[in-house]
Formats: C-alpha cells, structure tokens, sequence
C-alpha cells in the first residue's frame, strides 16, 4: 500500500517526537561497544606491524605464554588458512581470504599497523606486558604508498599473485593494478569534436578516515560446544556473524551477534576486525574476551576512504550543452583489492545527461590500511574533480553555475552511463531550490567567494527484516535487523504507528539480535529507512489484517465488513452492523481467546531503491597570508523523497557536510618516508571542530520516491559528495586561482597565492 | 603492583575504588566504579567524549590520574539527571536531535553544563570555542550548539 | 607501565628529595596533560610521578607590587579568570589560553607547558616577550632564570636532577606598555601551533617604541629571542616600512623543519606575517 498521497494526510510521518532511545543517550544508560561485560572476561589485546611492507620470517610466542596471566596467545596459523572467494557481506565486494589476511597477516605485513598476533590476559597491564614479548622476526621488504607510484612499472609488488583483471589479453607479470574497468557510452571523440569549448583538469585527494567517535570493540564468548556469543557494535550484527563463520569455518548457526550501540560508523563498520580475533582467544583461553581499538589502532588499522588521482575532460557548445565527458580515476585501495572506484565511475557524471561519457577507472592496491566504505564510496572523490570542471566550464562561458546544470540536468528517462534510466528523480527540483534560495544571491565580501557543486548517490535496498507485535495491553513493540546510527529506531516507530493510526510513544521499536530477527543487510548505502522500513510498513498491514479478523470475531462479522481506522477497528459501513469501534488495547485484551498472540513478521529485498541528488552552496573567505580558508556560510539542498523525521534527515545532511568539509579543508592521513603513518590520533588528523563552522543550513526539497509506502529515498550518502567541489569552486571564486588537490590546507593555498598556481 | 584507595564523591555519593598508580580517571570510573556513560573516544585529550567536572572544573578523565582524585567531588553525565527529571539541556538535546549516534553526547552535556555554570547566556561564538574540545563526527554540530542555546535560554527563564 | 609509584608531597623540599632520591625516571606531573599522553603512547615510561599541586603556591596567581608570581602547577583556566593579570599581560594570558581545549585548560599549567620542551608550545613566546622569569628548586636550593634559558632543544631543559620550577615572575607592567601572542594554526581550536610569535613593547610618550622583546615558536629547536625584530621596532612607531623590517627580521632567524604540521618555506613566511599582526596588537595595547 502507499501512503504518499497528499502529505498533510500523515500524522506521525513528517512530525519531529523525540526519539525512543533519547533518554538512554542522553543520561550515559546506552551500552556501547566498549561499555559491555561479560563476567570473567579476559582482556585482549593485538600485535600491529611496525613495518609497511615486510615478509613474516617467524613469531615466537612462548615468552608472552609463559608470562603468569596470560590465557591465550594466537597468530594467523590458529585460524582455517581459507581459499579466495568473493563476497557480498557489509557494503561492497570483498573477498573473504583478503579479509581473513587483514584481520590476521599470515606470511607477509602489507602495512603499518597490519595484525600480527594478539593475546587474552587477566588484566590490561598483563596483555600490554605479553604484546612485548611476542617476537616476530621480519624481513622488510621495499614499499609503496602513492597510488601511481603503485601503478608504474618496477613497483615493489604487494601480491605476486595479482594480475590486473579487466586487460585483454591477461598480463603475464603481476601488478598492483588489481582491476581496470572502462564505462562508456556514445562516442567520445565525436563527442569532443562537436565541442566549442574544453575544460579539463587533474585532481589528487588524499586518504580521509570515517572518524567516527567510538573505537571499534566486541566481547566474544565460545562454550566447549561451540556455541559462540558475540557483542558488538557495528553496522549490521549479521554481517559479523556471516565474516565469523567463514573466517573460522564455524556454522551460523552456531554464532549468535547481539548488537549494542554504536558510537558511529559512515561505512567503516561494516567489516570485521575484531571478532574472528576474540572469538579465537575465548576459544583458546575457555573465557569470554573482550577486545577494544584504541584510537591509534583505528587510524592505523582500520579501513579509511580511498585517496586518488582524478582526470577529467569535459566539453560543451556554446549554449551550454555538455556533448562529451571524459574521466580516468586512479583510487587507492589500501592493501588488498576493492577500492570504490567502481560507484566512482557510475557517479561521477550521473548529474548530466551527456551523450557521449568515457570513463576509465583503477583499483589499485599499496601498503595502506584496506580501505572501508565511506558514505557514498567513491562518489565524492570522482564528483571532487567532475563538478570543478563543470565551473570551468561555465567559467568559460560565462554562464550561470546553476543554468549550465539546469541546462544539462538528469531527468526521469535520462539513461546513465552505467546503463539504468532514471524514474522520477530530484535534481532538477534541487536545482531550482538552489537558484531561488536567498544564499545564491547574497552578496560579497573582499577575499570572499561562492562555489556550488551538485552530488549523486544510487540509495540502494536489499534484505531487511522487520517484525510488529501487539502486546497484551495494546502498545507495540517493532524489532527490526539494523542498528541504530542516527535515529533509525524513531523512524520504524513512525511508520508504524502512522500505518496503525496511532501515537508513536505507543510503539516501542528495538533492534533484534542474529537469533531473534531475520537477516537483514548492513545499516550502509542509506538504505534502513527503505528497505527496513518497507519491511516495517509491510509487517504493520499484516498486523492491521489481523486485527480485522480480530475484531470481525469479536463482532461475529465478516473480516471484510471491517475498517482499520485512526487506530481503531470499526464496522466498514452500515451494513456492517452498529458497533462501537474496538481499540488496539480492546483487541489484544481479548487476543487470547481470538486466536492467540497478534504479531508478524516480514522480510524483503527491496528494489528501486530512489537515486538522491544534492546541491550544496557554499561561501568562503581566503586569508591570503596565512592561506587558511574559512567557511562562511553553508547551504545543503537535498531530494530526500520524504522526510519521516525531518530533525534526523537534517542532521543527516549536516554531518555529511561537515565531513566533507573537513575532507576538503583538512583532513588527510599523512606518511613518513617508512610508510608509517605520522598523524594517527584526532590532534593532526584534523577532523572539523565546533568553532570551525557555521550553521549548516538543510533545505530539504521532497520529490517522492514511488515505490517506497511513503516515498523515502536514502538520504545519509548525498550530503558528503558535493562538499569538496563546492569548497574548491568557492576558493577559486575568492582567490582567482583552482586548487588542484585535496585538502585545501592553509600552506597549499599560501603556495598557490604565491606561485599564480594551485 | 600495589593498588591505592581512593575515596570521593561521584555525583552526590561517596565512592571508593582500588588504582593502580597509572590507571586514568576515565579507566577508574568506567571499570572500577561501573559508571560507562563516560566514553573513549581517543584517551589523549583530544576528542572530550571522556569530559567529567572535577571540584568544579570541566577536564578530560582521560588526561587525570585516578589517585589524584583522592578527596575530590566528581561529577559524570550519570548524575546530570535529577533522579527522572533531565536536566534541560539533556531535554534540548532529545527535542533538537542533537544526538544521532550518541557516543559524543555525555561529553557534550557534560561541557555543556558548565559552559551554563559559568555564563548563563553565551554567545553561539562562546559555545563553539568552548566545545571545540569535544568532537562529533554526525551532527556537524548545527543542533548541539542550538540545543545549548536554547536550554540557556530556558535556564534563564528567558 | 609496571612499577610506577604515584606520591603527592605536601612540601617543595620533600617533592625535592624524591626527585632526587629515585633511582629510575622521576616525572614532575603539574596538570599532566603531557605527560599522561606520553605515558600512552609509550614514549615516557618513568617509575615515579611526583604531583606537585598539593604543594601550596603551587597553584595560585599573587600580586606583589605590580609583579605577579604564578605558580607553576597554575592552569590556564585560572589565569583567564585573575583579572588583574589578564589586565597587566593580556598576551600571556592569550597564549596560556589557547592551549588545547576547555578541558585542557582545567589542568594545563605554565610549567608542564615549558618543560616539555615542544618547539610549539604556546605559552613560552609569550612569556619570554614579557620578561618572565622562572623561580628553580633543586637540592641546592633556588634559583632563577630567565624562561628563555629552561628549554635546550626539543624534549630537553637547562633542569638537573632534582630540579623543578615551583613558580614564574612576571615583571611590574611598565607604563604604556603592551604585550600579545598570536599563532597559526590550520583549525580554530585544538591543533598545535605551526608558527607562535610573542611580542611585548613598551612606548614613550610620542608612541614611539622604547623597549620591545620579540619571540617566535614554532620555528626552530627552541623559542627563539629576535633581537634584530625588537631592533627594528625600537625607536620607531609602526608604520609600513617599521612592519616590513620586523617582518623580514622574523624571517630571517627562523629555522623550521618540514613536518606534519607545515613546510619550512610556508613556516617562515607565516612567522613574518604573525610578527605584523601582533606588534599591531601590542602597539595598540601599549597606547600607540
Ligand atoms: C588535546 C591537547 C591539546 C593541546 N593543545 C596545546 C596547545 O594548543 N598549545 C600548547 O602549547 N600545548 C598544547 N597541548 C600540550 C599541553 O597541554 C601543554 O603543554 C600543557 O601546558 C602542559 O601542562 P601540564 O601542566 O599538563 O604538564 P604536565 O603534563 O604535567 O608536564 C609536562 C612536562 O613538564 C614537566 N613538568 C611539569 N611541571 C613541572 C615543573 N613544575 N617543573 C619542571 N618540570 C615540570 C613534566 O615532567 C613533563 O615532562 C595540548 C595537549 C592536549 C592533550
Ligand atoms: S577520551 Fe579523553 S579526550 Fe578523548
Ligand atoms: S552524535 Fe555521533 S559523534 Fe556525535
């Protein structure tokens, strides 16, 4: 059923209540990852590389096992040594060997702070006291960080078994070129011939981490008959409990994942690093282990987004229609293969309905920590260098930034390089939000400048499951699959208790752990509020079809004379007989004697996800001294298809700005000439602070997404892929001068002030 | 490795724990004492998800030795709370969602409330400066700094 | 990590004895924000803490006809708050005030910030430029230097065993004079300083610069003490090419390196460019 229809309709959907677990978080009751314990539980702690690159020669252990207190000590030889196989867990391809080797290196370190061995102990001293006991012989090996450094000839070679995929015929010689992909459409050197005029550029941006506020960190429990428990934060519990089973050839069945809170995650959990490792230590100690990352570890160890190497090429005629584009994104994937260049390509362009596109992606792989997914993977970075080229263009023309997009915008039936033509679609409404909005006029100061850029994000679906229960007293309880980042928990209570008809604090909404739900894909790709949701919506109707039934009963009617009204059960017409309406608490007080408990559960795998576009405005100011950039104002447009709660939505949209800002401005992973990182804790790895900022304005623009009840379309991924363009376009409205790299640090700019060169 | 008693007062209540001379605050309170609303965000000073007041002063637990709180009263985002009733700028926080994961907010209440101690009506400026040390990765910290505002603004019964 | 003893002395000769007396590495810990951090990460791995903020005057801001005596376990937050400092050295104060976070400003104090020695540190420009002196107690008793002369290279002070600073000295503020503290940093708030500049002159009745004392961190070892910029400046009011001298004067003594934080060409230029902005400031301050 839908309930698009007309908004003011809705009595819960679209209204601002608090949300369910607010007093939870706000009064320290919320158990985090690291908050959680287990009795007995021992401490765990991991072995990390100092070395970027270097050959296993041999760990000696028995020194740390011989230390009093110490329970367990294990390396990479105390798991299955499991073969290549691809995998679709979390968000994104992966591969299970390369995840097995990244949560444990077994012959060779491949970066910095790579896992080598870890211990479980009684207390922190004590494992910190085996750690250094532990003796690993290396053999350090030549390394390379730079993604074209990777990529030429004579490169010191992560993986001998690595020949580029995506090249006819197959290489011989292996490379650190994993895959090679090429997305076209039309003719691209027609396309350029038909051009007046050209803009193109050359784009760097540099490894930025998630960043989220909680350190990954588990407790894991294993009885002798292999019965394991583990506790967790993370992205989806299922997706740990599908990578336990296949890193330590373990049943399913036997592994139950009980989510607990998490402190934040944009992608970057949606892997594991932790679990295999404490459930292999309980399992060798007899006890629960509980393992947290310190905030070094994390910068080290745990995935970042990709840093890359951009080329662009765009043309246009003169009335500013856009005929060929051209891309070559060269993207880090850390130390084993899936770099997001893939939805790199796919977004880049997915604004503009170009005839002729021509797009050349790489994976390449260096001695980096592997990358993780990062909101909207891959689509900022190609985005970055793509919508600075579009202001060029309309630099060149002298053209409106706004008009030349308007003039090429994507629209219903426009068909993307990637091969899917787009439904009913946004960007054109986000654009004409953004032209009217008072920011795009507002004037300047001296050494001030506007920049606008316009984003896409795919939104995407899949498996979610979602149950709906009628308790005895007639509030509701919902349990769906997805962890809660950002609200979530609020919104499936307001679509059910607008489906119901009834107030939302009557519906008490939680997440169900591996064994109480049905599986359900990460919380990633902005897909919980659809797909999840869909599933809560469906599991709500089948709830109201039972309630029918329940009352046709009570009433001796058939289920068809009865309506579902404003949370009520009332006789369909006056046919039906003249009965007073029975409320939820009236059914369920006689459900017993009805036919028993009222409850339902569904699962989908939802499609049509709807694409998102974006457009954020934003204002700089450039102290052409000192080269530091400072934002002035900041506006985020966004297609949302329908807010359910606006105030999450909006915090959405502000928090991926942010980071995009602070990706544009500051943040970078920084090495020495090792290949060690040098800035791993939040005092150098500069992520944007109160004082740094003004509000952020979210305007959100809702266009419906049709096949969602009440046309949702993910929201989270959009906001982190303008950002950049639009900083970068504002620099080079302020300064006259194009910053050709990421980030936008104040030494960069006083450089490109002082040479006429960015 | 001999551990020291330590005696203080934990939101109100007298409260003793057993420290190793290197053990931090934050360590003492979230495993010694069970008091887990305050966070690790980093353990070196520089994220403030670990912010307590001691003897009146706002300081990261993570950057305080547990045995220098021998004698001194602490206050944690466990007590902000009057028994049921939240404080108001835990009620702004809810009403402004300005919170989404929540790991980053008992830091921020914590700050935040002495912020409101020491000067009942800041400027959006003075909130920004004085919350710079503790960082969100969600919010883009638009809703905290209208929440704190606003409870100000309710506080002084403006 | 193991064997570290805690101990909080009640006396300057006591906390004296068991600096001297350990046999392993002994720590002085004033609010401890350092060294807490360098015990993390492993970088200091001393035996015995000894928490100097029992001691009394170690904490507590006095004013003795005009000078103020700052105890050295003192934290920024109450420097912000002692108004007739904040009056007298308003660039000291600045400069102990951007120090780290609200958080840090609870426990930082002057003497933690000066002796761990980081080239960046923020408070020693500034309380060079104002002439402050730092008041040693060891097993031979006390003795005073200049701050300038407390840290010898990166990590490392003029300290012996035994040794620790118990308080600072500011001088009586001379009439019409002024001093202030700028760094650049690539946030607003919690990073250390690429570049700090610490400027405090003292102008006669024409505003014309008599006396002027110019610091700069950041830039080289240690803080350094540019005579040719207070050269410049003395005898001379502020005007273009005075501003242009000092700038160059800066310029020319540093000594950066590329790191992290900023590259030695970018340092040396935001080291001119701070000089101009602060004399500015303190010219202004001064009554210029
Ligand atoms: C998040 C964060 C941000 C920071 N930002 C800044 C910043 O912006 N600018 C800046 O300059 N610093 C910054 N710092 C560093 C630090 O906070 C300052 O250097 C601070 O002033 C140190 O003072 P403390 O009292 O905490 O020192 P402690 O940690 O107690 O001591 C530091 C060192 O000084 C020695 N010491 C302490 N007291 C004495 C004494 N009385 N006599 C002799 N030796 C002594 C100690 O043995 C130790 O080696 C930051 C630190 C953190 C954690
Ligand atoms: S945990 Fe203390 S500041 Fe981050
Ligand atoms: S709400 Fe997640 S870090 Fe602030």
């Amino acid at each position: 059923m839908t309930y698009i229809g007309n908004k003011s309709d809705l009595r819960v959907v679209g209204t601002r209540p608090d949300r369910p677990d607010g007093v939870d978080k706000v009064t320290g009751r919320a158990i985090y990852g690291a908050d959680f314990r287990l009795a007995g539980q021992l401490v765990g702690r991991i072995l990390r590389s100092p070395h970027a690159h270097a050959k296993i020669i041999k760990i000696d252990t028995s020194k740390a096992r011989a230390l009093p207190g110490v329970k367990a000590v294990m390396t990479a030889q105390d798991m299955p040594n499991i073969t290549s196989e691809e995998s679709f867990v979390g968000e994104g391809p992966t591969n299970f060997r390369d995840q097995s080797l990244n949560v444990m290196a077994r012959d060779k370190v491949l970066y910095e702070g790579h896992a080598v061995a870890a211990v479980a102990a009684m207390s922190p001293s004590i494992a910190e006291a085996a750690l250094a006991l532990i003796e690993v012989t290396y053999e350090v090996l030549p390394h390379v960080i730079d993604v074209e450094e990777a990529m030429a000839p004579g490169a010191p070679i992560l993986d001998e078994t690595l020949f580029t995929a995506g090249v006819d015929p197959k290489p011989t010689t292996p490379s650190n070129i994993a895959k090679k992909i090429i997305l076209k459409s039309g003719d691209i050197d027609a396309g350029f011939a038909k051009a007046d005029i050209i803009a193109e550029g050359r784009y760097v941006t540099a490894a930025v981490h998630q960043a989220y506020i909680e350190p990954h960190a588990c407790v894991a429990t294993i009885g002798a008959d292999g019965q394991a428990t583990v506790y967790a934060s993370s992205q989806g519990h299922f997706m740990i409990r599908a990578f336990c089973a296949k890193l330590l050839g373990m049943e399913i069945s036997n592994i139950r994942v009980i989510p607990l809170e998490i402190g934040g995650g944009f992608g970057g959990k949606t892997i594991v690093y932790l679990e295999p490792v404490a459930l292999t230590l309980s399992k060798m100690a007899g006890k629960p282990v509980k393992l947290v990352m310190t905030r070094e570890e994390v910068f080290r160890a745990s995935g970042p987004t990709s840093g890359a190497v951009v080329e662009v090429k765009m043309g246009a005629m003169k009335d500013g229609t856009i005929v060929a584009a051209q891309a070559v994104l060269k993207y880090q994937a850390g130390a084993f293969p899936g770099s997001p260049v893939q939805p790199g390509l796919m977004c880049a362009f997915a604004m503009y309905d170009i005839p002729n596109v021509h797009l050349t992606g790489y994976d390449v792989i260096s001695n980096r920590a592997k990358v993780a997914a990062y909101r909207a993977p891959g689509a900022p970075i190609s985005s970055y260098a793509a919508e600075q080229v579009v202001d060029d263009l309309a630099r060149q023309l002298g053209m409106d930034a706004i008009t030349i997009r308007e003039k090429n915008a994507a629209k219903a039936g426009t068909k993307t390089v990637y091969g899917v033509t787009f439904p009913e679609i946004g960007y054109e409404a986000v654009l004409a939000a953004a032209k009217s909005h008072a920011h795009w006029k507002a004037p300047l100061g001296k050494n001030q400048g506007r920049g606008i850029a316009t984003g896409f994000w795919f939104n995407i679906g899949g498996e979610s499951s979602a149950s709906v229960f009628v308790n005895e007293d007639g509030s509701v309880s919902v349990v769906s699959g997805s962890p809660d980042i950002g609200g979530s928990r609020a919104s499936m209570a307001m679509m059910a208790a607008e489906v119901l008809g009834i107030p939302v604090a009557n519906v008490r909404p939680i997440i169900g752990d591996t064994a109480s739900i049905g599986f359900t894909n990460v919380t990633g790709g902005s897909r919980v509020t659809y797909a999840t949701g869909m599933a809560t919506v469906q599991a709500t109707e089948k709830v109201i079809e039972q309630l029918k039934q329940r009352a046709a009963m009570i009433w001796d009617i058939s289920p068809d004379a009865v309506d579902w009204k404003d949370g009520q059960a009332v006789p369909a017409g006056a046919n039906a007989g003249g009965f007073d309406p029975l409320s939820l608490a009236a059914i369920a007080a006689k459900a017993g004697k009805t036919g028993g408990p009222i409850g339902s559960e569904v699962s989908v795998n939802a499609q049509g996800a709807g694409p998102g576009f974006g457009a954020h405005i934003c204002d700089v100011e450039v102290d052409r001294e000192t080269g530091q950039t400072t934002i002035l104002r900041y506006t985020a447009i966004q297609d949302v298809g329908r807010a359910i709660h606006p105030s999450y939505v909006e915090g959405q949209i502000q928090g991926g700005a942010v980071q995009g800002i602070g990706w544009a401005l500051n943040e970078e992973y920084i090495y020495d000439a090792k290949g060690k990182m040098d800035n791993a804790g939040f005092l150098d790895y500069r992520v944007p602070v109160a004082s740094d900022l003004p509000m952020i304005e979210a305007v959100l623009v809702e266009v419906p997404n049709t096949r969602h009840p009440f046309g949702v379309r993910g929201v989270g991924e959009v906001p982190i892929v303008p950002p950049m363009a639009a900083i970068g376009n504002a620099v080079r409205d302020a300064i006259g001068i194009r910053m050709h790299s990421l980030p936008m640090s104040p030494p960069k700019v006083r450089k490109a002030l002082d040479s006429g060169q960015g | 490795m001999s551990k020291t008693h330590v005696t203080t007062t934990i939101n109100g209540e007298p409260a003793e724990f057993l420290a190793e001379a290197g053990l931090t605050l934050l360590d003492a309170l979230r495993d010694e004492v069970g008091l887990t609303g305050t966070k690790e965000g980093c353990g070196s000073g520089d994220c403030g998800a670990c912010s307590v007041i001691v003897d009146g002063r706002l300081v990261c637990s993570c950057l305080m030795l547990a045995v220098e709180a021998e004698g001194s009263t602490i206050e944690t985002i466990e007590g902000v709370a009057t028994g049921d009733t939240l404080h108001p700028l835990q009620r702004k926080f809810i009403e402004y969602a300005a919170l989404q994961c929540g790991f980053c907010t008992p830091g921020f209440l914590v700050a935040a409330k002495s912020l409101l101690e020491k000067n009942n009506n800041p400027t959006e400026t003075e909130v920004r400066f004085w919350l710079a040390g503790n960082l969100c990765r969600c919010t883009g910290y638009d809703k905290i700094v209208r929440a704190v505002m606003d409870a100000a603004a309710e506080m002084r019964g403006a | 990590m193991s064997g570290l003893s805690y101990t909080a002395p009640s006396t300057i000769s006591e906390a004296v004895a068991l600096l001297a007396n350990e046999a392993g590495l002994a720590k002085v810990m004033s609010g401890g924000t350092d060294l807490l951090v360098q015990m993390k990460i492993g970088r200091l791995k001393p035996s015995l803490i000894v928490d100097t903020k029992k001691i009394p005057g170690m904490i507590g801001i006095r004013e003795i006809g005009g000078c103020f005596v700052i105890g050295a376990a003192t934290s920024g937050a109450l420097m912000g708050e002692h108004a007739g400092l904040v009056a007298a050295w308003p660039g000291v104060v600045e400069a102990t005030n951007l120090i780290g976070s609200t958080q840090v400003q609870g426990r930082a104090s002057l003497a933690g910030n000066l002796c761990n020695a980081s080239p960046g540190a923020d408070s020693p420009p500034a309380m060079i430029a104002a002439g402050a002196i730092a008041v040693i107690a060891g097993p031979n008793g006390t003795r005073e230097v200049p701050v300038e002369a407390i840290v010898t290279a990166p990590g490392r002070t003029s300290l012996g065993k035994g040794e620790f600073i118990t308080e600072f000295r500011l001088p009586k503020k001379a009439a019409r004079s002024g001093d202030a503290y700028l760094r650049f940093i690539p946030r607003t708030e919690m990073d250390i300083a690429v570049v700090g500049c610490g400027i405090a002159v003292t102008l006669d009745a024409a505003g014309v610069c008599v006396a002027a004392k110019v610091s700069l961190g950041a830039v080289a070892p240690t803080q350094l003490v540019v005579a040719g910029a207070a050269a410049a400046l003395i005898g001379n009011k502020l005007t273009d090419a005075v501003l242009a001298k000092l700038d160059a004067e800066c310029q020319a003594v540093c000594k950066p390196i590329n790191d992290k934080r900023g590259t030695i060409e970018y340092r040396t230029k935001v080291a001119g460019v701070l000089a101009r902005r602060v004399a500015a400031i303190a010219f202004q301050r001064a009554g210029a």
